[in-house]
């Protein structure tokens, strides 16, 4: 049986065949063409290198979508649709080849019996999965769907074009008078249903059936990329060109000065950056991890994406004809408010859930370059700005109070500009000149001392290291701080560099280059880590916890650092009780991306750094909150304060364990001292 | 005798300010071990009950003309040069302050007299004045003598007692005339600080309250404390989130930077958050029941108790004083 | 508009300062200079008066450590010319430094353009013989106003209306005609922000005119002799006793510092 062999209305049936995919895949590939124009007209920016590490990461996050199962209840079912649509899509072209070219000596998909199975399970499959959110939409709406008339109807088609394919292998076996087959199970059972009809009626029917599913699969390919649809042709892509270094380094390729200064038209962001929103599939993961959102801030990440992608069509071809002329609309104020620029903590929540390896950080921070640019900077962000320009930190403290803590702390520690050592520790702003971390510091440097570790300082040769400032969007100053440490670091002699800051670790270890070459960094976990393991420190611990770990986000899901750090309370022998949200999903401590220098509003609801002490307290047990990051120190123990969590809950460095463990072991007489 | 002492008297919108009580005691002190007469200059328009109060000075010199009302700096310095030659005053007192600055300036730069900014004290030795100025935001104190017996002193407000330049009598008045040609530049009105919520980055003196208030009831003490200070009550970050005071009243960090000449701070523990935003502030006190706390290693006179106890009786003290 | 700025480079007080062995100077081992408060304020008033009436913003300031970053940004932030004052070795006294800039400005404009408004900060830390901006005045015979928190033009360019900071938040409008001279204690917007590129790019491409400074003899009226630092504060004094004596002790302090 060949449904192409008929005629509709005295046209031959494939010639109506061809009228209508020439005239789909015409539409289809108008709307595809100006779509890429678009892209075009975008900067450019090479996202076409290393290919090899874009084809496996195509095949892991495309066809095994490791991220859609981050959230459960979907997770199963869209990794179903997606495949049933791989297979739908693939023989709709194929059945679509074999109707349009007679001579090509090929069968119908359905006349394959292993396709043919396939096609009905996933029909059944994808039908219960409809069923399922059909339930879910009735019954038990999530907060955070709407129910879209666009969304309601693709359900809809796809219930069609399911049908459509049992119906049709129903009426086939009923027209042919074919016996049942278990590869056509599905099919099989609804003939047993169906034999009361006639074969002519059948044979019509089945044609019908595969007429409906060919033009109802036409008109999809019409609406698709006219629709949120569009994900599904995008986002594969969106994977292939994926950055991986994003948002770890935010270095600008090829940075000319225009290029610095950020993006204030749609034409100055890259093209994977409009592509973004093409992509999106308006899942609403990312508007669920970001605390900025949680705290009542005026951002979505999601509305970061999309808000381009919709800018970008209704200022172009999508632009209302009453429209033409008007001036087009700003991206920033307009489209963007500056709110929801700096709303940002940068702490990659976002981008680790996205299932489309969408990049919101780098395209907030090339909205608030262009923000710096214009000088549209709130004040304490200014004078922060304004101090690291000239004193080389965010304190506003004389260069000459950097190493403060080593003298008053009466340690001796050597100067790496000096002479050489094995570890050059790059102290940090917030480490070397806030009051309440210099114990902590002097506590860290007492253990690195105990495990006879060879280190030593740059001093007042150091300066910021840069990260907030590239986030906050001064490129031009981070280049200034970068450059400065470069030549201050040329002329020290050491082999690693060792930090206790997450965001000094990131930027030294993914934006700065020496020759071309990446610095070694370790994170101090790492290195106190390695310490234990090696048996160069004394421990005998004092208590065993509980306790519970906060994994900074630069160094988590920036950095991918979450066992040194466990091993090493592990090896305190305290109890680790992890809360409900913990390594790549661990909540931001809201300090991020600049935020620790920006203004209260009235918007916020609850801090993130409170929300993740109330996290941490409702752990049974708990009363020791580890954290390994200086500014987590500041943001947590205020936090505890603001929460009534005082006497609750205690706020520690991991630093200040390991030393008590250290100093307990190194006082065998007393034990316990002050 | 040495020369006169002549002291600028001033005033804004009708009362002689505080400073001019400073100068006059200064002047006094300086007297006493020189042995020069004090002779206080008033210029304005309808200032001459003022002269009354000026008790102080030996002498009163009143420039009182229609056209001076709220005068300029040029006027004043012209009047006080005319002054000082017919007096042949040697040293010239004014005020270091926002109504008065520049008047001295401009008198030296005209009479080509030596000036001194800033002085903080003067000390005498053999007959001589010494002027203690203090220079760089108080980072350094010089020591400065006039190489002659003639010269202006722009004393830092705040540096001398008010108390020493009060006296119940009234000094002799003699009227002056001022040679003068028109005014260039004309006073046009008062503007009123801003109604609505206080700025507290433009007050005097800051009441400020931290966590240690514990409630809102106890707000009250603090408010009363500023008012009889003639200040503002703000706050640290916490007492801010509860919502007993709003937004504009944060300092530090994350609020807003103070200077005032006075913050009194209660119940706040010195968190380096907060330090931002108040370390300029020219004299702080500070009230805490941790003898530890990090505000008093800032923090120029510390109380180590509760706050419930302690200013009630400070509040109850200044209001006795003043009524 | 002919906007002239007049800056002044200062120690920085976040350096630590010491006094030198002479006793009578600053110890230039740790020694900054930046670019006081109100001279920040000052050149962010000049731009917005350029904003807003067109014209021209010059800036002269006596050559100083740093002071081509504070020229540089200066421009970088839109002022259209900078003119650097050189030969002075060590920072002079408000008299001589008023004469080496009233030279310049008269080697520059002689007389004065009936538009011309000078600006300068109203104070510096280091003031000792007396502010700027009124011996600038006296110089050429000038209106001044002091303290200025805003100003106004009026008259199509022929009047100034300044506002003037008194205390507490009350404020005096003044109106001066110009050429004048203001001492500006903070401008009407705070200092704008000039991102790093944009000051680099202005070293490219822009340009600071060196020219010597005439510097005359300084007057002899003044004799400094030591400098020293206060006693350290370090920690409070801490006031001891019942609530009555300790509220004694604190009205005795506030009286002293005359704020009661
Ligand atoms: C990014 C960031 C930004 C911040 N921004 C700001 C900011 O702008 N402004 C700000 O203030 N904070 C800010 N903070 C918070 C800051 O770290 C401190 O937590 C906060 O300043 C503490 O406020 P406090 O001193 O009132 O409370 P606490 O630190 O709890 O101090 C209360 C004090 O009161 C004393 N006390 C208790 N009872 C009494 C009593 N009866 N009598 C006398 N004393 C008593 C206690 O001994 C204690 O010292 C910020 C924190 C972070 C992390
Ligand atoms: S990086 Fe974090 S704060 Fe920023 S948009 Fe993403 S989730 Fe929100
Ligand atoms: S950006 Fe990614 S995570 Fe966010 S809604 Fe779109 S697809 Fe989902």
């Amino acid at each position: 049986m060949d449904p192409v062999q008929i005629s509709l209305l005295g046209v031959p049936g494939r010639a109506v065949l061809w009228a209508l995919a020439i005239a789909a895949f015409g539409v289809f590939g108008w709307r595809i063409y100006q779509l890429v124009g678009l892209l075009r007209q975008g900067r450019f920016e090479n996202r076409f290198d290393r290919l090899g590490w874009r084809v496996g990461h195509f095949l892991r996050n495309v066809l095994l979508q490791p991220r859609i199962f981050n959230e459960r209840s979907i997770g199963l079912p869209h990794f179903l649709i997606f495949w049933g649509f791989v297979l739908y899509a693939g023989c709709f072209n194929w059945g679509l080849i074999r109707g349009l070219l007679p001579f090509v000596p090929i069968p119908y998909p359905d006349e394959v019996p292993v396709v043919r199975l396939f096609l009905e399970l996933f029909a059944v499959l994808v039908l219960a999965g409809l069923g399922v959110a059909l339930a879910r939409r009735l019954f038990f709406p999530p907060k955070y769907l709407h129910l879209s008339f666009d969304a309601n109807l693709i359900l809809f088609l796809i219930a069609v074009l399911m049908l459509s394919n049992l119906f049709g292998s129903a009426f086939t076996q009923v027209a042919e008078g074919s016996p049942a087959t278990g590869w056509a199970p599905f099919g099989s059972l609804l003939a047993a249903a169906l034999s009361g009809v006639s074969k002519g009626a059948a044979h019509s029917l089945a044609i019908a059936m595969w007429w409906l599913h060919m033009i109802v699969v036409l008109g999809f390919l019409v609406y698709l990329p006219y629709s949120k649809h569009l994900h599904l042709l995008a986002s594969p892509f969106n994977v292939f060109f994926n950055n991986p270094e994003l948002p770890a380094d935010l270095t600008l390729p090829g940075a000319p000065a225009e290029i610095s200064a950020g993006a204030s038209r749609w034409q100055e962001l890259t093209w994977k950056q409009l592509f973004g929103g093409f992509s999106c599939a308006e899942c609403g993961r990312c508007d669920r991890s970001c605390p900025a959102a949680a705290a009542g801030f005026p951002l979505q990440p999601q509305q970061i994406i999309q808000k381009v992608k919709q800018h970008l069509l209704a200022t172009t071809i999508d632009q209302p004809r009453s429209a033409a002329g008007s001036p087009a609309p700003s991206l920033i104020g307009d489209v963007f408010t500056e709110g929801e620029i700096w709303a940002c903590t940068t702490c990659m929540a976002c981008m680790n859930c996205c299932a489309v390896w969408n990049e919101q950080v780098p395209l907030i921070v090339t909205l608030r370059r262009h923000l710096v640019s214009q000088g549209q900077v709130e004040r304490t962000v200014q004078d922060m700005l304004a101090n690291l320009t000239r004193y080389g930190n965010s304190f506003g403290k004389s260069d000459r109070m950097r190493a403060k803590w080593v003298q008053s702390g009466g340690l001796k520690i050597k100067d790496a500009r000096k002479e050489p050592v094995e570890y050059l520790w790059f102290v940090g702003d917030y480490a070397s000149f806030d009051p309440r971390l210099e114990e902590i510091t002097r506590k860290t440097a007492r253990v690195f001392q105990a495990a006879s570790l060879d280190f030593g300082l740059l001093f007042e040769g150091e300066r910021n290291a840069g990260n907030d400032v590239r986030r906050v969007g001064e490129e031009g100053l981070f280049e200034l701080l970068r450059d400065r440490n470069l030549q201050t670091l040329a002329k020290a002699r050491f082999q690693k560099i060792v930090t206790t800051d997450p965001h000094t670790y990131n930027t030294l270890k993914h934006e700065y280059r020496v020759d071309g070459r990446p610095l070694e960094v370790v994170h101090y976990t790492e290195l106190l880590d390695q310490l234990i393991r090696d048996g160069r420190l004394p421990l005998k611990p004092r208590s065993n916890g509980p306790v519970t770990y906060h994994d900074p986000c630069y160094l988590g899901r920036y950095n991918r650092i979450y066992d040194p750090p466990r091993r090493v309370l592990a090896a305190l022998g305290l109890e680790l009780r992890e809360m409900p949200r913990h390594r790549d999903t661990s909540y931001c401590c809201g300090a991020g991306g600049g935020r620790i220098w920006m203004e209260d509003t009235a918007d916020v609801k609850e801090r993130p750094a409170e929300n993740r002490i109330r996290e941490a307290a409702a752990l049974e047990g708990v009363r020791t909150f580890v954290v390994a990051c200086p500014k987590d120190i500041a943001m947590f123990r205020d936090a505890v304060k603001t929460t009534g969590q005082e006497g609750r809950i205690a706020v520690q460095d991991i630093a200040e364990l390991v030393w008590d463990a250290v100093e307990n072991a190194m006082t065998p007489a007393k034990g316990a001292t002050a | 005798m040495a020369n006169p002492i002549l002291v600028l008297a001033e005033h804004l919108r009708g009362s002689l300010t505080e400073v001019t009580f400073e100068m006059l005691g200064a002047a006094r002190a300086l007297a006493q071990s020189t042995g020069a007469p004090v002779q206080a200059l008033l210029v304005g328009s309808g200032v001459e009950p003022l002269a009354a109060q000026l008790g102080a000075a030996d002498s009163v010199l009143l420039v009182d003309r229609p056209d001076l009302a709220n005068p300029s700096s040029e006027q004043v310095s012209l009047a006080a040069e005319q002054a000082a030659g017919k007096t042949g005053a040697g040293l010239i007192f004014v005020a270091g302050t926002n109504v008065s600055t520049g008047i001295g300036t401009l008198l030296a730069a005209r009479a080509k007299l030596p000036l001194v900014n800033f002085c903080r004290e003067i000390k005498v030795a053999d007959g001589r004045p010494t002027f203690v100025s203090q220079l760089f935001g108080g980072k350094v104190f010089a020591e400065v003598r006039m190489a002659g017996d003639r010269g202006v002193v722009s004393l830092y407000p705040g540096a001398f007692r008010a108390e020493a330049g009060r006296a119940d009598k009234a000094a002799p008045v003699e009227r002056c005339d001022l040679q003068a040609p028109p005014a260039k530049v004309r006073f046009r009105r008062f503007v009123e600080p801003e109604t609505g919520d206080v700025d507290i980055t433009r007050q005097d003196v800051l009441v400020a309250v931290g966590r240690g208030i514990q409630s809102q009831d106890n707000l009250a003490l603090a408010e009363e404390l500023a008012q009889v200070l003639k200040g503002a009550v703000c706050a640290s970050r916490p007492v801010i989130d509860q919502g007993w005071l709003p937004l504009s009243r944060q300092v530090g960090k994350s609020g807003m930077s103070v200077k005032p000449r006075l913050y009194i701070a209660l119940g706040i523990s010195g968190a380096p958050e907060h330090w931002e935003g108040m370390q300029s502030s020219r004299l702080i006190i500070a009230f805490n029941t941790d003898p530890k706390a990090p505000i008093f290693d800032g923090s120029q006179y510390g109380v180590c108790g509760d706050l419930l106890d302690y200013v009630p009786a400070l509040t109850e003290k200044l209001k006795a004083r003043s009524s | 508009m002919n906007i002239v700025v007049l800056l002044k480079m200062v120690p920085d007080t976040v350096e630590e300062l010491n006094v030198g062995a002479d006793g009578r100077s600053l110890d230039a081992e740790f020694l900054r200079y930046k670019l006081g408060d109100p001279d920040e304020h000052a050149i962010e008033q000049a731009l917005l008066l350029k904003e807003k009436h067109g014209g021209t913003v010059t800036l002269v300031a006596l050559d100083a450590p740093e002071v081509d970053d504070v020229l540089f940004t200066a421009l970088a932030k839109g002022a259209d010319r900078a003119i650097k004052l050189t030969g002075a070795e060590s920072p002079p006294g408000t008299p001589v430094l008023a004469q080496a800039v009233a030279a310049c400005v008269r080697g520059v404009w002689n007389p004065l353009p009936a538009d011309t408004l000078i600006l300068c900060g109203s104070y510096a830390i280091d003031d000792l013989e007396g502010e700027l901006a009124p011996w600038l005045a006296t110089a050429f015979e000038i209106p001044l106003a002091m303290v200025v928190a805003g100003v106004q033009i009026e008259d199509g360019g022929r009047k100034a209306v300044v506002t003037r900071e008194f205390f507490g938040g009350l404020r005096g409008e003044f109106e001066l005609d110009l050429p004048a001279i203001l001492g500006i204690q903070s401008a009407e917007k705070p200092p704008r922000y000039v991102p790093i590129a944009k000051v680099r790019a202005a070293m490219k491409s822009a340009r600071i005119d060196s020219q010597a400074a005439e510097l005359p003899e300084p007057p002899a009226g003044l004799e400094l002799g030591r400098m020293a630092k206060p006693e350290a504060a370090g920690h409070a004094q801490m006031l001891e006793g019942d609530p009555d004596k300790v509220a004694d002790q604190i009205i005795e302090v506030l009286a002293q510092q005359s704020l009661i």
